[in-house]
């Protein structure tokens, strides 16, 4: 009998969940930088929790909350250059911000005004918000082959889930990232639930362990240390800007929230289980290792805190004041060029053909 | 025709550096029919290469290509394997321009070898327009000759929305004299290959031939047929499906799909808003039946034939 593949993946950690330090966490950022990590999971929290009070008080449709990810997202988003391109699947709010992405802009999706590329995807280099469940890893493989082509050194990262892992198109972007070997990341927070299917019924074998299979390097690290994200990220985008192919990192993470707020995640977990992760909560982690590396004192939590309170406020503000879409915006865009049978459907429905 | 279609693809791949050319077996090979035969050796492994067999990846790289400034155009081997790359054609090529508010649109072509009347096996003769013509932002070609094959594709390459060229596998060994060129009539013209006043049948694709076919038996016995090539499904010539419905009163509509919700329904429901006061007679539809291609003995009994499109003629002229 063949040793099952389920055989332990090392798992990168730097800081503990305690805030001890367990690794090398000279990981090639200055103060400044180690700030602007906190500085940014505070605002992404912050927002998190506003988005979830937005939609239950109708001003979004609905919302998929990311609370428990913000070192993953914020880690790896963090490690990018800025002509490097993300595409992102339906949860990665924290991502955006780092990119730069125009919040209010992006919360248009989620308030129902437009679908999932509200922003200009070209100009904030992250590409449309996408549902369908691991085809944007597939879009994230032809952008890098568009990179290699052009040879300019960059590379782009694919955002996906551990349920994503499952689909045919993660299998056929990762086998034709190989086989092009171009310079993609392909970045899978495993937060442990698929709306209510766990893990355990998911795969049978770290995802992290296919790398090997399709013949470039698997990395597993806890994606609870923004320090640790951001290390194996920064590694793998280098590698692929060097020309060295892609690199598949698996983030352990845990959705502390529901999958939406469509969604009631206490029909399919225990409260234990959630209480745990909350332990290894990415924010507490970080802020204690800061703390007592002299990084940062307590002052400098207090302003974050306020810093993302008022800018939150600010994108409430801005969000709640949009109107609705013009009804013409419908058929602007759905071709180039519209058919002439279109245009006659346009002038039947809104008189302006 | 597959000469025509090869020379459209190299005279793209010279004129614009940002064109590519992949798919399976498009390399050294040149693809399965030839189509993309010597294009790798003169413009190289760069922009015309070999994919591993992945549907929904040789569609899905379109997306990123095309967000990268690059104007691909994919080849799937044929109709019956093509179904995996549904998800992101339907999904995301045909939806990127809505989504992105105009921002980013995916200039891509794919190339799917269709249906029938070449003996092939299970999987190889289907016809499967409808799945795209019903996807709103994608346009779907349908070329019936070798200098409309040429010129086609060529705009099809230069479309700034995503293109579907189905490709008549029947037709791919037909001839036609005369210089290729990009001149002509836009996509979403249809063509009238035949004159004639008593009835109209509108046809796409390898039914073209049979229906100029069956004019001429039909012209031996008194009854002129014209014969409207529609070219391309999206856009529809709706224009050129009233005027000829009302220039001769009578229409009959063949293609291979199945009847039910073929394009022989939307045909004549567009022939219904376009030229009822002007219909002698019902429009007859000639098509496939609602049942899965059959096996190469049997496909002469399925695909339209000249006398199942003569029977229909003559019945709705003499209704």
């Amino acid at each position: 009998m063949t040793e099952t593949a389920s055989a332990d993946v090392p798992t990168v950690r730097l800081v503990d969940h305690d805030g001890a330090v367990v690794g090398d966490v000279d990981v090639g950022l200055a103060d400044d930088d180690l700030r602007e990590l906190l500085r940014l999971m505070i605002r992404c929290r912050r927002l998190d929790r506003e988005c979830w009070a937005l939609q239950r008080q109708g001003e979004l449709t609905v919302y998929p909350p990311f609370e428990g990810q913000e070192a993953s997202q914020v880690g790896s988003a963090f490690a990018l250059g800025r002509e490097d391109f993300v595409f992102p699947s339906f949860r990665e709010l924290a991502a955006a911000i780092v990119r730069g992405v125009d919040v209010v802009e992006y919360l248009q999706y989620h308030r129902g005004t437009w679908h999932g590329g509200p922003y200009d995807p070209i100009a904030s280099r992250f590409a449309p918000i996408c549902v369908p469940v691991a085809t944007q890893i597939v879009h994230a493989v032809g952008w890098a082959m568009g990179a290699k082509l052009d040879g300019i050194a960059a590379c782009s990262l694919a955002y996906f889930g551990d349920g994503s892992a499952s689909e045919g198109d993660f299998h056929e972007a990762a086998n034709m990232a190989a086989v092009f070997r171009v310079p993609v990341v392909l970045f899978c927070q495993n937060n442990g639930w698929a709306i209510s299917v766990p893990s355990s019924e998911q795969y049978a074998a770290p995802i992290a362990a296919r790398a090997a299979g399709y013949g470039f390097p698997g990395v597993r690290v806890d994606g609870n240390d923004v320090l640790a994200v951001f290390a194996v990220t920064k590694q793998a985008v280098e590698r692929a800007r060097a020309g060295d192919g892609p690199t598949l990192i698996e983030a352990m993470t845990y959705r502390v929230g529901s999958h939406s707020t469509a969604d009631d995640a206490s029909r399919y977990r225990n409260d234990a289980e959630v209480e745990a992760w909350r332990e290894r909560d990415p924010i507490d982690r970080y802020r204690t290792y800061l703390l007592g590396s002299g990084v940062i004192d307590h002052a400098f939590v207090g302003a974050c805190d306020e810093e993302a309170a008022a800018w939150v406020a600010e994108i409430r503000v801005a969000l709640t004041a949009l109107g609705e879409p013009l009804a013409s915006e419908m058929f602007d865009n759905a071709y180039a060029d519209p058919p002439a049978t279109l245009r006659r459907q346009r002038q039947a429905l809104l008189g302006d053909g | 025709m597959v000469a025509a279609l090869n020379a459209a693809l190299r005279d793209a791949l010279a004129g614009d550096p940002r064109t590519l050319v992949f798919g399976e077996d498009v390399g050294e090979l040149g693809g399965v029919f030839r189509v993309t035969e010597g294009l790798q050796s003169e413009f190289g492994r760069e922009r015309v290469f070999n994919t591993p067999i992945a549907e929904a990846g040789i569609a899905g790289i379109c997306v990123g290509l095309a967000m990268a400034g690059w104007r691909p155009i994919a080849e799937m081997q044929f109709e019956g394997f093509s179904y995996p790359a549904l998800d992101q054609v339907i999904s995301h090529l045909a939806k990127y321009r809505e989504r992105t508010r105009g921002r980013v649109g995916v200039p891509a072509v794919i190339r799917i070898p269709s249906f029938g009347g070449i003996k092939g096996k299970e999987h190889h003769g289907e016809s499967p327009e409808t799945y795209y013509v019903h996807t709103a932002g994608l346009k779907v070609v349908v070329p019936s000759s070798p200098l409309d094959a040429y010129r086609l594709l060529r705009l099809s390459i230069d479309d700034p929305d995503p293109v579907i060229f189905l490709e008549p596998k029947s037709r791919y060994w037909s001839k036609e004299t005369g210089e290729p060129t990009v001149d002509g009539a836009g996509i979403g013209r249809a063509r009238t290959v035949r004159h004639g006043g008593s009835c109209v049948v509108i046809a796409y694709g390898a039914m073209v031939t049979r229906c100029i076919e069956a004019a001429e038996v039909l012209s031996a016995e008194g009854i002129e047929v014209s014969v409207l090539d529609l070219r391309s499904l999206v856009p529809l010539d709706v224009e050129a499906i009233g005027e000829a419905v009302r220039a001769t009163g009578h229409a009959v509509v063949v293609h291979e799909a199945p009847l039910t919700l073929g394009m022989g329904a939307e045909i004549v429901a567009r022939i219904v808003e376009e030229a009822f006061d002007h219909l002698e007679a019902p429009v007859a539809r000639v098509t496939g039946p609602d049942v899965p291609y059959p096996p190469a003995s049997l496909e002469h009994r399925y695909l339209p034939s000249v006398e199942r499109i003569s029977t229909a003629v003559r019945r709705v002229v003499s209704y």
